[in-house]
């Protein structure tokens, strides 16, 4: 018997719209949602592969608790409810020493479904939620808020439409998501340009009609001379700015010394090539969009990198404009109602979250910095930190050794509740793990956008091991800690039927395409009308939010600290390819064969130098951590940089496939998760230097 | 020579290897066997623009195909109705031989079965009336399932698009 379901991709956190097939209680087909627009049936490698990840016998098949001591790799396999027990106890003894606040929750991140996991953190009672966006977008986000009040994934970029696209490193067709990809090859074709910043060549620089390779570290310079010249050109959109933008006289200050002349001697990207760049941007804006980071948790002035970003994109004028950027909207923006929201029942934690004590300085915005939490856990200040729950999300597996040890030692108690294994579940005390999103049902997302729909992610198949969902293992937390009132439901039909409540739509709905959209039209507002949610409403280059946080509106550009190449010492940067998510599918048998291992990218003449041939295999060295990997020896990347596909977690037994292939990045790190961006305190991932030599 | 003909578009192709994940998923193959293959070319400077070009490599389903008659057994075989060429498995005892002729390395041979495996157009979702599984789900719709004829023309069309564009 065959039926189809439609659901939601989860290998990598797109969540693009599936429909799945499933013959007599297997899966055997899965696509992209054909009625899905800029989707129509298309998928990655990474979502095809998501067949063979369900029934990978290579992931948690049950709950364990570690028996040994922390990566002996001793554990006991153990039936729901003693884990769920042994759990509550812990926590019970922790809170009553040191108080819920002791508590945290690190979740990779909200995305669509991120309620349930906030729910168990706040009716414990502790405001200590975090997510990874530090480590990745909250440059961006930041940057964003401090000008228009609203978070980066509240901004859509209408690709397809535009005539210019600008990246700094945002690898549309390397780290791929299905519909932008699409997108940005539908303006392609279409004649738009795409002018491509990298150190090095990948995927999406082999599409650009312009690759310009970049010294590492100095995109903050490219950008502020682009700013420069269209100033001096008067190359802006001038009605736009006048009517919106506050704090011209201010940037047309700051901007002065950093000419196209002066970038080129940073970046080593020509002066004409910037020139003719802003030229380029004028002509075809307001159709043009400058990506800022996604991946931002790379230098010391990526807050302020991303600043610039969107400061250039609004001198173009190509906000809420085809072909530039779109206001997501919510539901009531569209004469909508909300999904009703399983937190508000919750009463707000009494205790502050880390960040409030420590003063100012630096932005925050609701979501907790993850290095403050690594710092409360290893310092204990302003208070300690106790136990912890990992959420869909692996953050050992890309940190050095010695930072996992610091913090594991005094955490008295590490949950990690994964789908797959990895270095959280090896060093953590308990593994509940998680139905895939082939066997699992979510709570009702909301996709916001120019045309913001609800979207549903429902089972496939049962779990094929004595794995749970979710909203179950959430619910039942925090039954066993007494805190049922929060969480009266029995099932996820139960869940669903409160969400919608108000919004007259029913489940049902939900079975013709997998989503709901909540209008006809894309809603695009006037471009005479915009109002910004910033004090002023109007989009404030001098930030309102960065004075009363007593940050600098304006960052000096300062020249990055250069490796000593000629020893050896080069700046350790990392990416991705297409056909894996981060540290997550590099043990698919699918996904593992087509890349099994890493390799270090090197420049061929200091290459050369160091005598290191194509494929010798070589040593590289942080200091305290040294491992070995075959060289790339290419032109196509900067003398100064290495450069590694990230995720490849060779030192974790349980990951067969992968253990002792290629070298983890993550190891390399030594330092950067105590090293903190300058006004965002987000990582800085990027501004690390190792040793290479050849074994 | 097949009725049909994988189109690919490098213009659009990623190089993203989901063509191949897609066949083996929807063929139920693990590791070892790979359908459909992309070969990368290498990264070449051309002025202000880096190129490289990721070939897929599908069965080209010839017309009198090598690997058909170096078959001792019969189980290679071209079908009649639109010249797919495929294995019967029933019949195959992994000798081989198809691997050996084949001027494009396309046979496989699955150890899991013992026996070959190889790209035959997904022919039982084209008698559905669907398209291959590559096809279907190319990741950018770099892919596209046409007629020889069809090819040909897109070819011609493209060429003069790119030749002509700055002429005028």
């Amino acid at each position: 018997m065959k039926k189809q379901v439609f659901s939601v991709c989860g290998m990598c956190s797109a969540r693009c719209p599936i429909r799945v097939e499933v013959t007599d209680g297997r899966i055997t087909w899965i696509e992209g949602n054909p009625y899905a627009a800029g989707i129509e049936g298309s998928m990655c490698a990474r979502g095809s592969a998501g067949l063979v990840h369900v029934y990978d016998f290579e992931r948690p098949q049950g709950p364990m608790v570690r028996i040994g001591e922390r990566g002996s790799g001793e554990w006991k396999r153990v039936s729901w409810d003693e884990a769920l027990n042994y759990i509550a106890n812990r926590l019970s003894e922790i809170i009553g020493k040191y108080g819920p606040k002791s508590v945290a929750l690190l979740d990779r991140g909200g995305g669509l479904f991120g309620e349930m996991q906030r729910v168990f953190i706040k009716a414990i009672g502790s405001p200590n939620y975090f997510n990874h966006d530090d480590l990745c977008r909250k440059d961006a986000d930041l940057a964003l808020q401090s000008l228009i009040g609203i978070p980066r994934n509240q901004i859509s970029y209408d690709f397809a439409n535009a005539r210019h696209i600008v990246s700094f490193g945002r690898a549309f067709f390397d780290a791929v998501v299905v519909k932008e990809a699409n997108n940005v090859l539908k303006a392609l074709e279409k004649g738009a340009k795409l002018t491509y910043f990298d150190p090095r060549v990948n995927v999406t620089a082999t599409k650009a009609t312009r690759y310009l390779r970049i010294r590492p570290g100095t995109d903050y310079a490219v950008v502020l001379a682009l700013i420069h010249q269209i100033l001096k050109e008067d190359l802006y959109d001038r009605d736009f700015v006048n009517k919106y933008m506050l704090g011209i006289t201010d940037l047309e200050e700051f901007i002065k010394p950093y000419t196209p002349k002066w970038a080129e001697a940073e970046s080593g990207v020509p002066e004409y090539q910037i020139i003719k760049l802003a030229r380029e941007l004028s002509e075809a804006k307001p159709r043009v969009i400058i990506y800022p980071y996604w991946f931002g948790a790379r230098y010391t002035d990526s807050f302020y990198y991303a600043r610039a970003v969107w400061i250039l994109n609004f001198l173009l004028g190509n906000l809420e404009q085809k072909g530039g950027l779109i206001l997501a909207k919510s539901p009531k923006e569209v004469g909508a109602q909300p999904l009703k929201s399983l937190l508000d029942p919750i009463p707000a934690p009494q205790d502050k979250r880390i960040e409030a004590e420590l003063g100012k300085g630096f932005l925050y915005d609701g979501a907790g910095h993850i290095l403050h939490l690594y710092k409360a856990i290893k310092t204990e200040e302003p208070y300690p930190i106790k136990a912890l729950f990992v959420y869909r999300y692996d953050p050992f597996a890309g940190m050095p050794l010695e930072d996992i040890k610091e913090i594991t030692r005094k955490l008295e108690l590490l949950v990690h509740i994964p789908v797959d294994y990895g270095t959280t579940s090896w060093f953590a005390d308990v593994i509940l793990p998680e139905s895939t999103y082939l066997e699992r049902d979510d709570i009702i997302g909301l996709q916001r956008g120019a045309k913001p729909a609800f979207i549903l992610r429902r089972k496939a198949i049962d779990p094929v091991y004595d794995t749970k969902p979710r909203w179950w293992i959430f619910t039942q937390l925090c039954k066993k800690l007494g805190l049922e009132k929060y969480v009266p439901y029995e099932s996820i039909e139960d869940i669903w039927n409160y969400q919608l409540e108000g919004t007259g739509i029913k489940i049902e709905d939900f079975e013709a395409k997998g989503f709901v959209s909540l209008c006809k039209e894309q809603v695009l507002y006037s471009r005479d009308q915009l109002k910004f949610k910033t004090p002023s409403g109007k989009i404030e280059i001098v930030s309102s939010k960065m004075q009363e946080r007593e940050v600098p509106i304006f960052y000096p550009y300062k020249t990055p600290e250069k490796p000593k190449v000629e020893e050896g010492e080069f700046r350790l940067i990392f990416g991705r390819a297409a056909m894996h998510t981060h540290v997550r599918t590099q043990n698919n048998p699918l996904l593992n064969e087509i890349k099994p291992e890493n390799e270090l990218w090197i420049n061929d003449e200091v290459a050369e130098r160091l005598g290191i041939k194509d494929g010798d295999w070589v040593e590289v060295s942080s200091g305290d951590y040294t491992g070995k990997i075959k060289a790339k020896v290419t032109p196509f990347i900067h003398p100064e940089a290495v450069f590694m596909v990230r995720g490849y977690q060779n030192d974790i037994p349980w990951l067969s496939r992968v253990y002792g292939k290629g070298l983890n990045e993550g190891r390399l790190l030594k330092g950067a998760f105590d090293k903190f961006a300058l006004g965002s305190h987000t990582g800085v991932l990027f501004e690390n230097f190792v040793k290479v030599k050849k074994a | 020579m097949s009725l049909y003909y994988i189109y690919q578009d490098h213009n659009r192709c990623i190089g993203c290897f989901a063509c191949e994940v897609h066949c083996k998923t929807n063929k139920g193959l693990g590791p070892g066997p790979r359908l459909c293959r992309i070969i990368p070319t290498e990264i070449k400077a051309i002025n202000e623009q880096v190129v490289q070009r990721f070939i897929f490599m599908p069965c080209f389903h010839c017309e009198d195909p090598w690997c058909v008659k170096a078959c001792p057994t019969g189980a290679m075989q071209k079908r009649a109705k639109d010249g797919i060429v495929f294995v019967e498995p029933n019949l195959c005892v992994g000798c081989k031989n198809c691997i050996t002729a084949c001027p494009w390395g396309i046979p496989q041979f699955n150890p899991e079965t013992g026996k070959v495996v190889k790209c035959d157009y997904c022919k039982d979702r084209i008698d559905q009336g669907l398209l291959p599984a590559c096809v279907s789900k190319c990741t950018t719709h770099a892919l596209k399932w046409v007629s020889t004829q069809e090819a040909s023309t897109i070819k011609r069309e493209k060429f003069v698009k790119e030749a002509y564009a700055n002429l005028y």
